[in-house]
């Protein structure tokens, strides 16, 4: 009896294994990296503007003791023009959206929110990835919800759906 | 719907100090020898200092800038680790969730050891 489990003992292990690595092989693990900035306070930053008409961003309009969604977009990038029209939503139903631009030129930017709209307060050009990096953001586009006094509080990561609209003004109302 | 965030690569040139080393050779060996250990978070699989992407372009120039200005590679991988947590770090650290990881080539050595142990003993 136990020689018969040292003998078969082995390929039950090998066919384990075996199956382990081909699901793992047809299922990569195409995972998200979360920021762990949530709960901390928004590192100091002050972002340029893109020209006189819509003014720059800094940690400062952060905490104004409202909540704010901060969203991180681009031109280049093909889902920031895709989420345009749930940003517009957000907007229209009072969501205070600040933008921030990153690694963009300012006349790629206006075209761009001359292209899909403009549901941004105020927009900051972060031009190598500073402020991304401070919120623990690795893409775009993503979308946090900082309260009142300057701590992130939510992060959405990827572009916003219709069906999630809501989830963000909840999370915004949460933060207040 | 996407609901992965794409990083298509912008048109803007890398960052400052993305591909230009450090005038100190010391201070570039030491830049050069954090970026290997930390992990690119949009091709996941490279680390900074292999990867194409914009975002580890501008994470090198922000390496590179930290050591010019002095500061330990360690504390510039804390602070990483304060944003994206341990999985941006390729040097896993010993914890409650990592151990066996860490113990694992010790646990083999023992046990096969104590195989040897006993077949020799069995033989004589």
């Amino acid at each position: 009896m136990k020689r018969q489990l040292t003998l078969w003992l082995p390929l039950a292990i090998f066919i384990g294994l075996a199956t382990s690595f081909v699901l793992g092989l047809r299922k990569p693990d195409d995972r998200l990296v979360p920021s762990h900035m949530i709960g901390i306070t928004v590192p100091g930053f002050a972002l340029p503007a893109i020209g006189t008409d819509i003014s720059g961003l800094s940690a400062a309009d952060l905490a104004t003791g409202k909540p704010h969604l901060v969203n991180f977009f681009a031109s280049w990038c093909v889902p920031c023009a895709a989420e345009a029209p749930q940003l517009q939503a957000l907007a229209a139903q009072g969501a205070p959206i600040l933008g921030i631009a990153l690694r963009d030129r300012p006349a790629d930017m206006r075209a761009f929110i001359a292209r899909y709209g403009n549901p941004y307060r105020k927009i900051g050009m972060d031009p190598d990835s500073r402020v991304q990096i401070n919120f623990g953001g690795s893409g775009v586009p993503e979308t946090f919800v900082v309260d009142g006094k300057g701590v992130i509080r939510y992060q959405k990561i990827g572009p916003i759906a219709d069906s999630e609209v809501g989830d963000l003004l909840a999370a915004l109302k949460t933060a207040s | 719907m996407l609901s992965v965030p794409l990083y298509a690569d912008s048109t803007m040139p890398a960052a400052q100090l993305a591909n230009v080393q450090l005038p100190d050779p010391a201070q570039e060996a030491k830049a050069k020898a954090l970026m290997e250990t930390l992990r690119c978070l949009v091709c996941q699989g490279q680390s900074i200092a292999d990867s194409n992407a914009d975002l580890a372009g501008d994470m090198r120039s922000l390496v590179r800038q930290r050591i010019a200005a002095g500061e330990s590679p360690e504390a510039i991988r804390a602070f990483l680790i304060a944003r994206y947590g341990d999985w941006v770090s390729f040097a896993p650290p010993i914890d409650r969730t990592t151990w066996l990881l860490w113990a694992a080539p010790v646990l083999f050595l023992v046990a096969g050891g104590a195989l040897v142990a006993g077949r020799l003993r069995r033989r004589r």
